[in-house]
């Protein structure tokens, strides 16, 4: 995560640089090398812009969070998944959603329930051109809670789907 | 209740008092309340090479039923082990109502107890039996007396020789965090049938006792497994899309009812094992999940969502006809059938709170069971006199014991990791 954000930087620094030396030697030097060096200018920028986009993607939320005994997906949750359908669409080939419930209610009805959350998000990726065949979920139901203790802040914690 | 319940202890101590002393159902209404002293004098004969000491355990089995208070061998004048050595005085005194002796002797390879049972107030032999065992089933001698002395003074049969099935979770990551245990029912003897990095849940048994069914997440995601317990061979049974949980054993032992979404939703699936025959039973967008067999096998109740929230229901497998059972609360889940076919046991919710509650399927009366919180997972002993759940103490997952009228109440603490889903096992043959 904070390695990918150096990269980007990095690659955003060289291609500014190369742009900036290319201006000066413009004068001296054929047009067919000043094309020659737009093209690769242009390059290094697409592949910054690339790289920030990555980036984004890298950093987009990968974690939503539900009420309890529910499967609707908040607001913040929907706007974190725009940001995911577009990244998927571009850099990824499949990817697994794993639903899960916090430990209150029996152990069976919470798989169900897990299930239920990591369907709502499947849903709204194909919804947002996600291809549904590239999309597997499994549910965990309250077995692997990502927070223990018996308390609000780790249930809200626990009641979640995790995109990976 | 309390009232109803005095009421009936009255009735019956009439009935007592105008044909015996020995009404052996008296006990057992009263005894919640008052239990029957009752005196295991320590065995004669030779000492078995075992740590287990075979009168301690009838004690403590005797002890745990609830019905009884296991005397101290303290407290008693004299050791008799045979019927001319007890003086019935000595013990009326004591307040014992009943008293056991016993002699260990070796036949061929064999352990064997002589035992004795013996009504205090009657002065009255009740029986005389000799149970036998190898030397390592000593535990197995034990449970088999008190099961023998528990129903000829209850009229309810015993269930110490019963074994329980529950999932530990030790909560460190390694192939060896999730376990899924086998043990006698007072936590004896427990013997590890599966582990695995991935969670294990919902263990059953099957009615022979010979195999067992459960969840494991071994491949990733998860899958409904059958173990065989005399060859210890596995068998995947099932490997569909989305979930594949909560398998229960038909009463017959040749069908697994379980839950599958392969269509989308959680729907009740049955599969006939010789065949493979796989049956689907509820047809409903809603959830529908946690099935359970009626005894008659004729019928499952479930969880279902259907009427907004999760509820139990009834399902007749002939005629597809749904009703349902419960509706005080707005959580009620994982229903277990009481073996007489009368009565359920659930996961209840009240005040936000979770407790196993007790209904009686004709009246729809529902009683509140326990007092811990965050009860799941409530198993019926076969007799149907206590149920098994599991909960959290210390912040820690526990299992506990309570009677079907809420007047007992055990905990049985483990040392280390979380216990959970017990599932309590048919008699043992």
């Amino acid at each position: 995560m904070v390695k990918s954000f150096k990269t980007a930087m990095t690659a955003a620094t060289l291609a500014a640089l190369v742009a900036c030396s290319s201006n000066q030697e413009a004068e001296d030097t054929s047009d067919a090398d000043a094309a020659a060096a737009a093209e690769a200018a242009a390059a290094e920028a697409a592949a910054a812009a690339e790289a920030a986009e990555k980036q984004k993607c890298a950093s987009a939320a990968s974690v939503f969070y539900f009420d309890f005994d529910q499967s609707l997906l908040t607001a913040n949750s929907r706007a974190a998944l725009l940001v995911q359908a577009e990244c998927l669409k571009k850099y990824t080939s499949s990817v697994r959603l794993e639903g899960h419930a916090d430990e209150r209610g029996s152990r069976e009805y919470n798989m169900a329930l897990g299930e239920r959350r990591a369907n709502a998000v499947r849903d709204f990726l194909v919804l947002n051109g996600v291809a549904a065949a590239d999309i597997e979920t499994v549910s965990y139901g309250e077995e692997r809670p990502a927070k223990t203790g018996s308390n609000e802040a780790s249930w809200a914690a626990n009641r979640r789907v995790e995109l990976k | 209740m309390r009232l109803i319940k005095s009421f009936s202890a009255l009735v019956l101590c009439v009935i007592c008092a105008s044909e015996a002393l020995a009404q052996i159902t008296i006990e057992i209404t009263q005894g919640m309340d008052d239990p029957t002293p009752i005196a295991v004098v320590p065995f004669a004969g030779i000492k078995p090479k075992s740590d287990d000491n075979i009168r301690n355990i009838v004690s403590n089995d005797l002890q745990m039923s609830g019905f009884f208070h296991s005397i101290p061998t303290a407290d008693m004048l004299a050791f008799p082990s045979s019927e001319q050595d007890i003086y019935y005085r000595d013990w009326r005194l004591l307040g014992a109502a009943y008293i056991v002796i016993g002699r260990v002797y070796q036949d061929g390879e064999l352990y064997a107890l002589d035992y004795q049972l013996f009504d205090v107030l009657a002065q009255r032999k009740v029986f005389q039996k000799v149970t036998k065992g190898r030397a390592e089933a000593i535990r197995d001698i034990a449970h088999a007396a008190s099961d023998q002395i528990y129903e000829a003074i209850t009229n309810i049969r015993g269930i110490f020789s019963t074994k329980m099935l529950y999932v530990e979770d030790m909560n460190v990551e390694g192939p060896t965090r999730y376990r899924l245990v086998k043990a006698d029912i007072d936590g004896a003897r427990p013997e590890i049938l599966f582990k695995s990095s991935e969670p294990l849940m919902s263990p059953a048994w099957s009615p022979s006792m010979n195999q067992v069914a459960y969840v494991s997440f071994e491949t990733s995601r998860p899958a409904i497994f059958r173990h065989d317990l005399v060859s210890g061979v596995r068998e995947q049974l099932t490997n569909f899309r989305g979930l594949n949980g909560a398998p229960a054993w038909s009463p017959d032992g040749s069908k697994l009812a379980f839950v599958l979404s392969k269509d989308g939703n959680p729907e009740l699936y049955t599969l006939d094992l010789a065949t493979k025959k796989l049956t689907r039973v509820t047809h409903n967008r809603a959830i529908d999940t946690e099935p359970n067999w009626s005894p008659d096998g004729k019928s499952l109740i479930f969880t279902s969502n259907r009427g907004g929230s999760p509820q139990i229901y009834q399902i007749g497998l002939a005629s597809g006809r749904v009703e349902r059972l419960t509706f005080d609360g707005d959580y009620n889940a994982r229903g277990r059938v009481s073996p007489d076919g009368r009565s359920i046991v659930m996961v209840h919710r009240e005040s936000g709170v979770f407790h196993i509650a007790w209904q009686d399927i004709a009246s729809g009366r529902m009683r509140v069971l326990t007092e811990t919180w965050l009860d799941e997972s409530p198993t019926i002993a076969p007799n149907g006199a206590m149920l098994l759940y599991a909960t959290q103490y210390n912040n820690q997952g526990v299992l506990a014991a309570v009677s079907m009228d809420a007047g007992l109440k055990f905990r049985l603490p483990s040392k280390k990791g979380d216990v959970r889903e017990p599932a309590w096992s048919p008699f043992v043959n």
